[in-house]
């Protein structure tokens, strides 16, 4: 299709044709073209934000939820700055995010104008791609572009930054390319080597002690890449563990679930990938709160990489067995092989299932109830009750100690569930992440676990909920504190609580009433069951207060330069335990 | 296999590895579109690695194509990250090693060559004893007056390094060195070389 157009309706046509449905934003000068044709058509959404920030989390919680590309439009100078920390989010967890800025017109480009910033400079490292269109003519093949860039390969967030006299200027439209795989330079690797994977099934057919370590590469690569990940378990009966960004690939009530792995994971998981001999890491990273003291790190195993970026392989960890390739591709030929050659399991495997039910008989996630008062993990084991067995159900946190707790005590039994921020650790993610997710699944149930520290910092995006319609659950664990610095001062820096208490918190009840939703304030463990169901029951946004222990500790934990065997359980963690868990030279760094 | 004993201990850890700093000369063809060199130059600060000589310029007009060429010092992991990191970039065509691709092919090293220009003041005895050393290293005079010379030289770095040095007490006032300009030798070009270690 090739029609002479306006650069801003350009825009809204390259949207359709790469079938957006949704645009989260805030407008301002220098995208009012653009803003302009939103206006005058239907098919596509505009969710106004009330602040940058919150429409680049509202974009991936979308994203997350649903696989696709989720899009944000905003305005040049602050608003593009604004957007800073949700691109780099996106970077980190590898989000499919198209990002269009307004900007200057091209002659006060670099002139220091008024909202003038150099936003492709500002977002060059924090992006996977981006572009500043100088000519109309470009644009459609720039904003083509920049849907294959974000979604293909390892997904990302792309810049769009379009000068406001380029959105005016007209110019020819041309629709996506037929085979955007054929791009001139950036060729993803999809299919993985055969001779590898045909190697990496021999090196599974004949541990002893395995263990699959999967990620958020799992859920990146699609529906499919779960499905073979479950069917692969299965036929291989091997225990499998994930990291914080793939859970829900493989359900927990599955037979061969450990647990998340990492700093907060539990102790089965850990023990399983030190004394495995066979580590099988599929869309995961090594991240340091994955490893612990790296020198320790399952010292004994050999270890098999699946990953669709080259970069990945041998970054942090040295790997015995590179497998470079798109998830989903690569599983599909180890789950054949697998059957082809009719591979069995070693029958030691048995012996591995029982050392790993000993480990889990640990009860490394158990703690102390009170009748009194509300235990924070206690609050969490009755919201997964309540939303049990329901398959519409989206959980977004922001971060800190409800965000591990969350991942500990939730059940996740399928892909793109599960919405948070993982390699960044943004405060803030949450609410608008569940509000992206409540616009893509408006009959969902999305529920924000939150923190109180955190909630506030997007707070004003509930009234981005109230005036769309939209219904996400803010499920705020308040203890007061920034539970997680606190829990590090009392580890690392001998219980001075520097700055982590909050003296003046809002009536998060009031709160929401002002906003136009409803507030509950529950104290008492007795009143959790009613309050989560007339929670779960209001027809709005909701805060839901829940005031619980001040000074709960996240555990199990693998303290800073420890390593996965050297786990602290929460039963262990008497005070001087707490104190004396980290030496001096692990205090040094975070 | 990472066990690379350190004493810090932090959940950050970082393991200082006892492997020895190589030099590689990395060859990168990149499109050759606004910001491409900041791309590169910003992978490389914001990730840590070390840039020794850089130099770029378009090799093929019609095809709005440069060549990259950075000669970079680090570890053996260390330089294979740069080079996956490199690649990763969008407008980056091709990244090869030609450091590794001339080991993998039992040579020393990549043809490797340099300009520099020199300019030396001096009068007298020191002003003959420049130009007779500018002849024993096959560099030419581009500049005269009676006070002083610009050379040109082209050669090895470490060629340049010892002219430079070797003109310092002869009255160097500047030099201005292009940076490294790298082929592989052999009849092959960048695409087919064979650089996995």
């Amino acid at each position: 299709m090739q029609r002479e157009m306006t650069g801003a309706e350009m825009v809204l046509q390259a949207l359709k044709d790469n079938g957006v449905e949704h645009v989260f934003g805030y407008p301002g000068g220098a995208v009012l073209p653009i803003y302009d044709e939103l206006i005058q058509q239907d098919a596509i959404q505009h969710i106004l934000v009330r602040h940058e920030q919150g429409a680049g989390h509202a974009a991936e919680g979308y994203a997350r939820s649903t696989g696709k590309a989720g899009i944000a439009l905003v305005t040049s100078g602050p608003g593009a700055t604004n957007m800073v920390t949700a691109l780099t989010d996106a970077m980190l967890d590898s989000i499919p995010m198209v990002c269009i800025t307004g900007q200057v017109p091209t002659n006060l480009v670099g002139s220091d104008a008024f909202q003038e910033c150099d936003t492709v400079g500002i977002t060059r490292p924090c992006t996977k791609h981006n572009w500043l269109v100088k000519d109309v003519d470009d644009l459609p093949r720039i904003l083509h572009e920049a849907f294959y860039v974000a979604q293909s390969g390892r997904p990302g967030p792309v810049v769009v930054d379009i000068p406001k006299d380029v959105q005016f200027a007209t110019g020819t439209y041309e629709g996506p390319q037929a085979n955007p795989s054929n791009h001139k330079s950036y060729r993803p690797q999809l299919k993985g080597d055969m001779t590898a994977i045909r190697a990496a099934v021999e090196l599974m057919s004949k541990a002893k002690r395995p263990v699959f370590y999967t990620g958020g590469g799992v859920i990146n690569s699609g529906a499919a890449a779960s499905q073979l990940l479950r069917e692969l378990v299965d036929q291989t009966g091997f225990p499998i563990t994930s990291t914080l960004m793939g859970l829900g690939a493989y359900p927990a009530s599955g037979d061969q679930w450990l647990g998340m792995l990492g700093m907060h994971g539990t102790y089965e998981a850990n023990m399983a990938m030190h004394d495995c001999d066979l580590m099988i890491c599929i869309g995961a990273r090594f991240d340091d709160r994955i490893t612990g003291r790296l020198d320790a790190f399952s010292p004994n195993s050999t270890k098999i990489h699946v990953d669709i970026d080259p970069s990945s392989i041998n970054k942090i960890v040295h790997v015995d067995l590179p497998i470079v390739g798109d998830v989903a591709h690569v599983l599909e030929d180890m789950v054949r092989i697998w059957r082809a050659s009719s591979f069995r399991s070693q029958p030691e495997l048995k012996g591995w299932q029982t050392q790993i039910a000993k480990w889990r008989a640990r009860d490394c996630l158990s703690y102390r109830h009170s009748d009194d008062v509300i235990m924070p993990q206690y609050a969490l084991q009755r919201l997964n009750a309540a939303i049990k067995g329901r398959k519409d159900v989206y959980i977004s946190t922001e971060v800190g100690q409800h965000q591990m707790w969350a991942a500990q005590y939730l059940g996740f039994e399928s892909p793109n569930h599960w919405l948070t921020s993982g390699g960044f650790g943004t405060m803030g993610y949450g609410l608008p992440a569940a509000i992206g997710a409540q616009v893509a699944h408006p009959d969902g149930l999305c529920i924000n676990v939150a923190g109180d520290a955190s909630i506030l910092m997007n707070i004003q995006e509930m009234s981005t909920a109230v005036q769309h319609g939209l219904a996400p659950k803010t499920f705020i664990l308040n203890n007061s504190y920034m539970g997680m610095v606190r829990q590090w001062q009392q580890l690392l820096h001998g219980n001075r609580l520097s700055h982590s208490y909050t003296e003046s918190l809002p009536d998060f009840v009031k709160l929401a009433e002002a906003y136009g939703g409803k507030g509950i304030r529950v104290t008492k463990p007795g009143e959790l069951d009613d309050a989560i169901q007339e929670m779960i029951e209001t027809p709005g946004p909701v805060l839901f207060d829940c005031c619980v222990a001040q000074l709960t500790n996240c555990f199990p934990m693998i303290p800073s330069g420890k390593a996965h065997n050297e786990m602290l359980l929460p039963d262990e963690a008497t005070d001087e335990a707490v104190a004396n868990a980290i030496d001096t030279a692990g205090k040094s760094l975070v | 296999m990472n066990a690379q004993k350190t004493d810090a201990l932090s959940a950050y850890f970082l393991a200082e590895t006892s492997d020895v700093l190589e030099t590689h000369t990395l060859s990168i063809i990149v499109d050759n579109e606004p910001g491409v060199l900041a791309r590169v130059i910003g992978l490389y600060s914001g990730r840590g690695y070390n840039i020794d000589s850089l130099s770029v310029s378009e090799t093929e007009h019609e095809k709005h194509v440069s060549r990259i060429t950075i000669v970079t010092t680090g570890t053996p992991q260390i330089i294979e990250q740069i080079r996956h990191q490199l690649d990763r970039l969008v407008p980056v065509h091709i990244v090869r090693d030609l450091t590794v691709a001339a080991r993998n092919s039992n040579q020393e090293k990549p043809l490797e060559r340099e300009l520099a220009l020199i300019k030396v003041r001096g009068e007298g005895e020191k002003r003959l004893e420049a130009l007779r050393l500018s002849e024993a290293f096959r560099a030419t005079v581009i500049d005269a007056t009676i006070d002083h010379f610009v050379f040109e030289i082209t050669g090895r770095t470490n060629k340049i390094d010892q002219f430079i040095e070797i003109l310092t007490p002869l009255g160097l006032v500047e030099v201005s060195r292009t940076g490294v300009a790298a082929l592989s030798r052999g009849s092959q070009g960048l695409k087919d070389l064979q650089d996995e270690i």
